[in-house]
């Protein structure tokens, strides 16, 4: 029993879903300290009449969901290019914005909508694989550094989001195309936590029916050899960041549903280091390769739950970063080749101890 | 000392952990002389200069020059306080700064430069050695050999008195070579003794006075250029003696038998950007042939040519006599060939993969982006091969960076014998691996030919190649110089067509 229990620590200590699920219990711990009804889930009614469940466990999961759309991209995106996209948060203002100017038809405050809201979401879609695809051919095919190509929309983006509506605040006119960032009526689940369901499954689907796993990590891991295997290391990186584009569209949406308008230059902010943060702390290395999606997502929705205990602290949201830097602090050092090292080590020697003792 | 003696070397040695990568070497430069310092990879060459430019300290031995018996140099500094300056293969100067800059970079007193004067002295110098360059010039402006020059002119001006070149022609054409040339001989003439690392025989006969030769670790022996004639100078580097082999032929005899007259691949004028000179090239149904040559005379680079690894300059190429376009590797993967790489860990695994992932990684790319076998499919396949291989791993999960290099290499061998080739290339399959597996890799060969399969293989051991191939391919200085089959396949043939006729 002794050797089993022996090596239960040792897999998990190697499990990658060890470092996201202790931060889950310890975040829910800590709430459940400091104020038990946290966990309370309440049913009342919203501002447009509908029957809606609300608590802090709902707004984790509706705003997490906007992360965990982001993570999937982002994931990609670090294990092909061993690299991060900053400027996520700039493309969403701008795929944001292009939808409004599609379903305003340039108008600030029309009546009706321009144009049907597929469409709207459509031109987002193709806004933000555009972004993606100028990122990717920085970083694909002129070698740049994934953090410095990607600087080049995250400075610019908000400026041309704002250009796009002549520096306008459009307002959406219909009632539904608040639906995608609120809730539908009858039902009392956000709706982001559908859509985010929804790109989980396609990814899932991706991964199943493609070798975009199989191709993505080989490409992080060792570019050459991939090459020699007959792998298209610039494609897969291109096509890492096209899906991030689209990644961004979907996000953007669901901005844009929420307010049924736009904030240029407070939109999405700082978006993109809670995405990369997610991937971070889902345990997959920043420098690329292996990667768990699953771990991603669920890291997104962790890093939600910090920042709604944060809000629940009362910790202004000028200060959440400082806190946040607190937490990729101790996740980077405890991820660090050193500390794993010494973790192995003396896992090793506790085994080692142990098995004298049973020889004993 | 004996007198005109600039350096001298005694009994150095050197080990490492688990390696003696000197054993009690000597070697002496006079004044005024090139010095060929020469070996295999792994024959001591760099550790040796290494030891002498204070990167390592050695761990026994004396080191002499005039005036001081037993210096010791601990550090590059020390070395370049005693006069002994290094220039190697790739250029450690700054590019973005001027050629002055780089002469005198970190070797002011003060914090003030004087520009002026720097840039006077730094073309003063530049016109003495013919150097065609100016002071203020990017160094980057200038070509390969210029920057190469540049390194040296800043070494002579430090008042060196040995000068170390180590592989300085490896990136020059041969016009810049013959410039490079000229410095060195006028060098010589001012008193410098030059050591001169290179893998270009053509190089050493025409500028070196003595060549020393290491193998292993030892010191095979000191030559004067007239005495040693290229043949004995290549059987000394490989350590075959000229006519101790001649009972390895009748091994790979019974192998010939099955060979189809059926020209499986052909190439006409196959050129790459990887610096070979346009070769021909030719495979029949179940032959094994190899390309042969020292290191450097561009056999991997013929075979990347093949595969579609390099870029390709220019040539045809034809598979069972139709004409075939093979501009990447997965052209050439479609049209059945495989290939195994040089260099195992930065072209062969994916490290951080699992074995399973490792072996049908090829198939797997040639089936489609698509069509992702199954877990189970995927897990059978590997099983089957590592089975078959007599692979040692844990499981097929295990990543294969875990893996001993022999495993590593027996994965990667599964990965393109899964992809059932019509044409093998393995280029170095047995370097770094242990014995046992090496005759595995040789057996499995000779068997997958005997299958049909076409095999060409690659090893800087002869003896291998002389066991498995029917047919050599020989290449000296990036071309073909010479093919040999029959009753040439021997050693003494080998080494002589590698030395080249003058021999």
């Amino acid at each position: 029993m002794n050797s089993d229990s022996r090596f239960d620590i040792k897999k998990l200590l190697s499990n990658q879903l060890l470092i996201p699920f202790t931060a889950l219990i310890i975040l829910c711990l800590i709430n459940l300290i400091n104020d038990p009804s946290f966990f309370q889930i309440t049913v009342g009614t919203n501002n447009a009449g509908n029957t809606v469940f609300s608590g802090s466990l709902i707004t984790i999961l509706d705003y997490g969901s906007e992360l965990a759309i982001l993570a999937i991209g982002m994931t990609l995106v670090t294990a092909a290019s061993g690299g991060q996209d900053i400027s996520v948060g700039a493309t969403i203002a701008i795929a944001g914005s292009a939808m409004l100017r599609v379903l305003c038809g340039g108008n600030t405050r029309p009546d009706t909508l321009a144009a049907p809201i597929i469409v709207g979401f459509l031109v987002a879609c193709i806004v933000g694989m555009l972004c993606g695809a100028f990122n990717g051919m920085l970083v694909a095919i002129f070698r740049i550094q994934p953090m410095i190509a990607t600087l080049i929309l995250f400075t610019a983006g908000r400026s041309i989001a704002a250009w796009i509506n002549n520096n306008e605040l459009p307002i959406v006119p219909d009632p539904k195309f608040a639906y995608f960032g609120g809730f539908i009526p009858g039902i009392p689940i956000p709706t982001t936590v559908f859509i985010a369901l929804a790109c989980i499954i396609v990814a899932a689907l991706m991964l199943k029916f493609t070798n975009l796993g199989l191709y993505t990590q080989a490409v992080g891991i060792n570019e050459s050899s991939s090459r020699l295997n007959g792998i298209n290391p610039t494609a897969i990186k291109f096509i890492s960041f096209m899906i991030l584009g689209l990644c961004v569209a979907v996000a953007a949406l669901i901005k844009v549903s929420r307010l049924s308008t736009i904030n240029y230059s407070v939109i999405a902010k700082d978006i993109e280091m809670d995405a990369i943060l997610a991937v971070a702390l889902g345990g997959n290395a920043l420098s690329g390769g292996k990667f768990n999606m699953w771990a991603s997502i669920l890291g997104a929705y962790i890093i939600q739950f910090l920042t709604t205990t944060l809000y629940k602290f009362k910790v202004d949201s000028a200060a959440l970063p400082a806190y946040k830097a607190v937490v990729v602090i101790i996740l980077v050092v405890f991820s660090s080749p050193v500390v794993r090292q010494k973790l192995q080590q003396f896992s090793n020697k506790r085994a080692a101890a142990t098995a004298k003792k049973e020889v004993a | 000392m004996e007198e005109n003696r600039i350096l001298e070397m005694r009994g150095i040695e050197k080990s490492f952990p688990g390696v003696r990568a000197l054993r009690g070497v000597d070697f002496s430069l006079n004044k005024g002389e090139i010095h060929a310092l020469m070996g295999e990879n792994g024959a001591g060459k760099s550790t040796l200069i290494k030891v002498l430019t204070g990167v390592y300290s050695k761990d026994n031995g004396k080191i002499s020059m005039p005036g001081a018996e037993d210096i010791q140099i601990h550090s590059p500094q020390d070395a370049q306080n005693a006069g002994i300056s290094t220039v190697y293969q790739e250029i450690t100067l700054c590019p973005n700064l001027t050629v002055a800059e780089n002469m005198y970079i970190g070797r002011g007193k003060g914090v003030i430069t004087n520009w002026k004067k720097m840039n006077e002295d730094a073309n003063k110098i530049l016109r003495s050695l013919d150097i065609p360059a100016t002071a203020t010039q990017q160094l980057a402006s200038c070509s390969i050999a210029v920057q190469q020059m540049v390194a040296i002119a800043r070494a002579v001006d430090m008042d060196c008195k040995v000068l170390i070149l180590d592989e300085p022609t490896s990136s020059l054409d041969e016009q810049e070579v013959e410039k490079l040339f000229g410095l060195m001989r006028d060098l010589k003439s001012r008193g410098v003794g030059i050591i001169f690392v290179t893998h270009f025989l053509d190089q050493v006969y025409a500028v070196c006075d003595r060549i020393t030769v290491l193998r292993d670790g030892t010191l095979v022996g000191e030559y004067a250029i007239a005495d040693l004639p290229r043949v004995e100078l290549v059987a000394k580097m490989l350590g075959k003696e000229m006519d101790d082999l001649a009972d390895i032929k009748g091994e790979s005899a019974g192998y010939q038998g099955d060979i189809v007259d059926d020209v499986v691949f052909e190439a006409e004028g196959l050129q790459s950007d990887a610096g070979i000179k346009p070769f021909n090239f030719y495979i029949k149904k179940g032959e094994v042939n190899g390309f042969t040559g020292l290191l450097g005379s561009g056999r991997s680079e013929c075979v990347r040519a093949i595969f579609g690894a390099d870029r390709i300059l220019g040539g045809k190429v034809k598979m069972h006599g139709k004409e075939v376009k093979i501009a990447k590797p997965l052209d050439a993967m479609k049209n059945g060939i495989a290939y195994l790489p040089e260099d195992r860990k930065i072209d062969g695994i994916v490290g951080d993969l699992s074995v399973r992932d490792n072996i049908i990684l090829a198939l797997q790319v040639l089936t489609g982006f698509f069509k992702p076998f199954s877990k189970a499919k995927a897990q059978a396949f590997a099983e089957e091969y590592i089975k078959k291989l007599n692979i040692k791993t844990a499981s097929a999960d295990t990543p294969i960076k875990s893996l001993s290099g022999g495993n590593q290499q027996k994965v990667i061998l599964a990965r393109w014998l899964l992809m059932h080739p019509e044409y093998l290339i393995l280029d170095e399959p047995t370097r770094g691996i242990d014995v046992g597996t090496k005759v595995d890799i040789q057996k499995l060969v000779l068997e997958l030919a005997g299958e049909g399969m076409s095999v060409t293989f690659i090893s800087s051991e002869t003896d291998e190649m002389l066991r498995t191939c029917s047919r050599l391919v020989v290449m000296r200085d990036r071309k073909t110089v010479g093919e040999l089959s029959g009753d040439d396949l021997s050693q003494n043939k080998i080494m002589e067509t590698i030395a080249g006729g003058e021999g």
